[in-house]
């Protein structure tokens, strides 16, 4: 009996041997487009392998073996063309000043604004995230309500120059996320902004 | 019951119903790129993943053999798959205020490419992107991943 047990136990493990497929998986890490390289951890079954340089890769044949290495930009191409052809187009982002406690454009946001029509143009359904902020004269309800002001004025440009108006999310965030922190009450003209992402 | 409370607890009824519809808090991404077969399964239903379709924390997305698909996620990641690919979005939180949450997603099969965005930013342990042999920890930015059997 205990004999029995003991074949079923190795014929188990042989079909298992048999039945588990031999994996052929790849890791590739990229250089990113600024030119800079993450870093990306590789744990198969508690073994780690970190990779953390332009086209390092990993190799997984069977769980818990991983073989380090490198791939070539052509062999990159080769495995994952299609993958990297369906890249989403990245997403952008703008920031535009406005006057001291006004909801009007400096003459050279008016400029940059004009471009960003054909940025949103360039993508399929795309999406355009408008947020306000004030710097911190003026009190803080009379912030909010000024840095939604400054946002949906942007938006209101944009809807002019043919953006559909359900495609602009828009919000105010007040003084609460200066890009140039100060104390209260000083006029600070780089955080007079609104920015726009359009992904 | 008085009529102004049955009139409340009626409109409180349908706020409650009308909740799960709503529920753009579950709201992943967009597709941006869809190429030959491409579904989304999503609660046991196959839906056709067209440009502009929602994506959300729990889909999974296939892609057939002449398939490929791009989906923009709410942080600004990136996630394209190329053809025989099967990609599960496991988890998706985003709050767009302080860049916290997490993405979990898994490639059952075939090839897919990244580029992190905003959580992994934030924080390295938010994103990790997982495969039948390994979990991928992303501590930025852009990578490739490949999953399966050898081809014959």
């Amino acid at each position: 009996m205990r004999r029995l047990a003991g074949l079923a136990a190795l014929a188990l493990l042989l079909l298992a041997g048999c039945a588990k497929p031999a994996r052929d998986d790849l890791y590739v890490l990229l250089p990113d487009a600024e030119g800079k390289t993450g870093e990306l951890s590789v744990d198969s079954v508690g073994r780690v392998t970190v990779l953390d340089q332009p086209y390092a890769a990993a190799r997984v044949k069977e769980p818990g073996r991983v073989e380090p290495g490198t791939v070539t930009e052509q062999e990159t191409k080769q495995a994952f063309g299609q993958a990297l052809a369906a890249q989403p187009g990245r997403p952008i982002s703008f920031i535009l000043y406005f006057l001291e406690g006004r909801d009007e454009l400096t003459p050279e946001s008016k400029q940059i604004v004009a471009t960003i029509p054909g940025e949103i143009a360039k993508r399929p359904a795309p999406e355009i995230i408008v947020i306000g902020h004030t710097d911190r004269v003026g009190s803080v309800p009379f912030n909010d309500a000024l840095s939604l002001r400054r946002a949906e004025r942007v938006r209101d440009e944009l809807v002019r120059a043919g953006i559909a108006a359900d495609r602009i999310r828009v919000e105010g965030r007040g003084e609460r996320e200066p890009l140039v922190p100060t104390p209260d009450e000083v006029a600070e003209p780089r955080n007079r902004r609104v920015e726009i992402s359009v992904r | 019951m008085s009529r102004s409370s049955f009139s409340s607890l009626t409109v409180a009824a349908v706020l409650l119903g009308a909740l799960p519809i709503s529920s753009a808090a579950q709201e992943a991404g967009h597709v941006k790129v869809s190429r030959g077969t491409v579904q989304i399964e999503r609660a046991g239903q196959k839906l056709p993943a067209e440009v502009g379709a929602a994506v959300q924390s729990g889909d999974v997305v296939t892609t057939g053999t002449d398939g490929s698909v791009g989906i923009t996620f709410l942080d600004n990641s990136l996630l394209s798959a190329g053809p025989n690919s099967v990609l599960a979005i496991d988890r998706f939180a985003f709050d767009s205020t302080t860049h916290q949450g997490a993405f979990e997603s898994s490639l059952k099969q075939g090839t897919l490419a990244v580029v992190s965005g905003k959580l992994a930013k934030q924080s390295p342990e938010a994103m990790k992107v997982k495969t039948p042999a390994a979990v991928l920890g992303v501590r930025g930015t852009e990578f490739l991943v490949r999953t399966g059997a050898p081809k014959d």
